[in-house]
């Protein structure tokens, strides 16, 4: 069994009257691509939210390689090594693509600089690599504004990888985007995991995807996690196919 | 193409030129050049946190710093010298603006805008109210300073301060538009675009915020100390909230997609300011007010981006 990189035990939080997480316990192992699917308000993205330090949880802790990073706000937590992209693509969108980039380069970094140009960083060129590992090189000088929503999703990803992280957190990777294009953005998407070396952990909607490139899925259900197994042994189960696939 | 000189950077060259050589057959442009240069340096601290979507009603408390640094330097210690006067009001608007900073870079938008006004308007009272040390309305009379042990006849010191001004300007301006083009000014911008976006990336929004406020405090002082220095007096009126949104005014006019944005924006107000009150005595904010509502409706970046306009006009 591979190490461990999150594990979240006994995860609590209600908003009001709704419970959006009930006692979730959870591990993500170094190197896979584990799928979160399940009814909108399941508490999918809140789990994300927890994970990254945007919602404090109400009881239970979650750690990241044996660090607790319960209490801790999400830019700590980003130099710990979890990234994360969005289900809308959050990018500075007056700033070109490459500046998106440099920008994040500049924060891994640490101590940016008020008086050398940001295109004068020595990171640029690895940026470059970046961007054309996930197919948007072509689209570095121009404004994050002009991509079209599948590219933009690809520069959000980027610049999660651009952080050098030891596991990203995806929020629908593919949803906005044609489906047409679904398959082509997952195949790059996985590629440049496996070749960044980056666990993964994405919600989606779509089974063909999580059939496809998911190693593990876990299935939220009404604030719980309802099964956790292979796409095959997950996808299979009657209850699962019912209340959550709705088959 | 980076060796090419950008259109607007060769704009502000020939606008400092002009500002050198012009008052030498003009005599009376001195001190309105003077001013022109000292209100553009304040007026890229507001320019600088434009970038990232705040503007301060309040950035007149830094401007009226300046000025009471050299003000009661000149009154308790006596004697004076400009760079002196220059480094005072650097440092102290640098220390007010690292402690007020502290707690307004927690909010934004209009949150941001009026706790400055309330700190600016706290300033300003006291200066009002403390007359045993301010005088009050009257304000401090702020003695000619000399220059490193030399002294100047009127008529020699309004084209020193020309000088001396200028050069601050220019450091400034070369100063802002280079933290504009780095990564903290990127990131300055980034909190306009996507502030959760940069937390995300591991960067603290209030930290680049603070930065940038501390900088544009510490332009405010240095701005205020010079205009002090040109009018000999600080008065309270310095700190109030309507210098404050003449310095805003001024930003918009001129444009904040530049640091020439602040220059440009100064010499229109004050070129208006003293030609419209030459002819219209108390109605010149008239002229003013009109000036502003044609920028807004047909230049909506201000000056500076009448040339881009113009440009892409032209493609």
């Amino acid at each position: 069994m591979a190490n461990v990189l999150l594990s979240a035990r006994d995860i609590k939080i209600r908003f009001g009257g709704v419970i959006a997480a009930d006692g979730i316990n959870l591990d993500v192992h170094e190197g896979e691509n584990l799928a979160i699917i399940g009814p909108n308000g399941a508490g999918k993205t809140t789990f994300l939210n927890i994970s990254t330090g945007y919602l404090r949880p109400q009881t239970g802790t979650v750690t990241f390689l044996g660090h607790d990073i319960t209490a801790h706000l999400p830019r700590t937590i980003t130099k710990l090594g979890i990234a994360r992209a969005f289900q809308i693509p959050q990018l500075f969108l007056d700033q070109t693509v490459i500046e998106n980039m440099l920008i994040a380069a500049a924060s891994l970094k640490g101590r940016p600089s008020g008086f050398k140009a940001l295109s004068s960083l020595p990171e640029a060129s690895e940026m470059e690599r970046l961007l054309d590992l996930v197919g948007v090189k072509s689209y570095a000088e121009r404004k994050a504004r002009e991509l079209p929503e599948g590219q933009r999703k690809l520069v959000d990803i980027a610049l999660a990888l651009a952080l050098k992280p030891k596991l990203l957190l995806m929020d629908e990777p593919t949803s906005g985007v044609a489906s047409s294009e679904k398959l082509g953005i997952m195949d790059i998407l996985t590629t440049a995991l496996a070749k960044e070396k980056v666990t993964s952990v994405f919600v989606e909607h779509d089974m063909d995807m999580v059939e496809r490139y998911a190693h593990r899925v876990a299935v939220w259900n009404m604030g719980k996690i309802q099964k956790v197994g292979t796409p095959a042994e997950v996808l299979a189960d009657p209850k699962v196919r019912e209340q959550v696939i709705g088959i | 193409m980076s060796g090419r000189l950008k259109p607007i950077t060769a704009t502000a060259i020939i606008f400092f030129v002009v500002c050198a050589i012009a008052p030498l057959f003009v005599s009376s442009w001195a001190t309105l050049f003077a001013l022109i240069l000292a209100k553009g340096v304040v007026v890229l601290g507001i320019i600088l946190l434009l970038q990232a979507g705040q503007v301060s009603f309040g950035h007149a408390m830094f401007f009226a710093i300046g000025a009471y640094s050299a003000a009661f330097w000149g009154k308790y210690m006596g004697g004076g010298d400009i760079l002196l006067y220059i480094v005072l009001g650097g440092i102290s608007s640098t220390i007010f603006g690292l402690i007020v900073g502290l707690f307004v870079v927690r909010y934004r938008e209009i949150f941001f805008g009026m706790l400055n006004l309330a700190f600016s308007m706290v300033l300003w009272s006291l200066l009002e109210k403390m007359f045993h040390y301010t005088n009050g309305a009257d304000g401090i009379r702020v003695a000619r300073p000399g220059l490193l042990g030399m002294s100047f006849t009127p008529e020699a010191f309004q084209y020193v301060i020309l000088y001396i001004s200028l050069v601050v300007a220019i450091a400034a301006f070369y100063g802002v538009q280079r933290y504009l083009e780095s990564p903290l000014g990127h990131m300055l911008r980034a909190i306009k675009a996507n502030e959760t976006r940069l937390e995300y990336l591991g960067t603290s929004a209030r930290h680049v915020l603070l930065i940038g406020y501390v900088i544009s405090a510490f332009l405010g002082g240095v701005g205020g100390t010079l205009v002090a220095i040109i009018q000999q007096i600080a008065t309270p009126e310095f700190g109030f909230w309507t210098k404050s949104g003449e310095f805003v005014f001024i930003a918009i006019l001129g444009g904040g997609a530049h640091a020439f944005g602040a220059f440009a924006g100064a010499a229109v107000f004050e070129a208006v300011r003293f030609y419209a009150a030459a002819h219209l005595a108390d109605s010149w904010q008239l002229i003013l007010g009109v000036v502003l509502i044609v920028i807004i409706l047909y230049a909506p970046s201000g000056l500076i981006g009448l040339r881009q306009r113009s440009k892409q006009g032209g493609h």
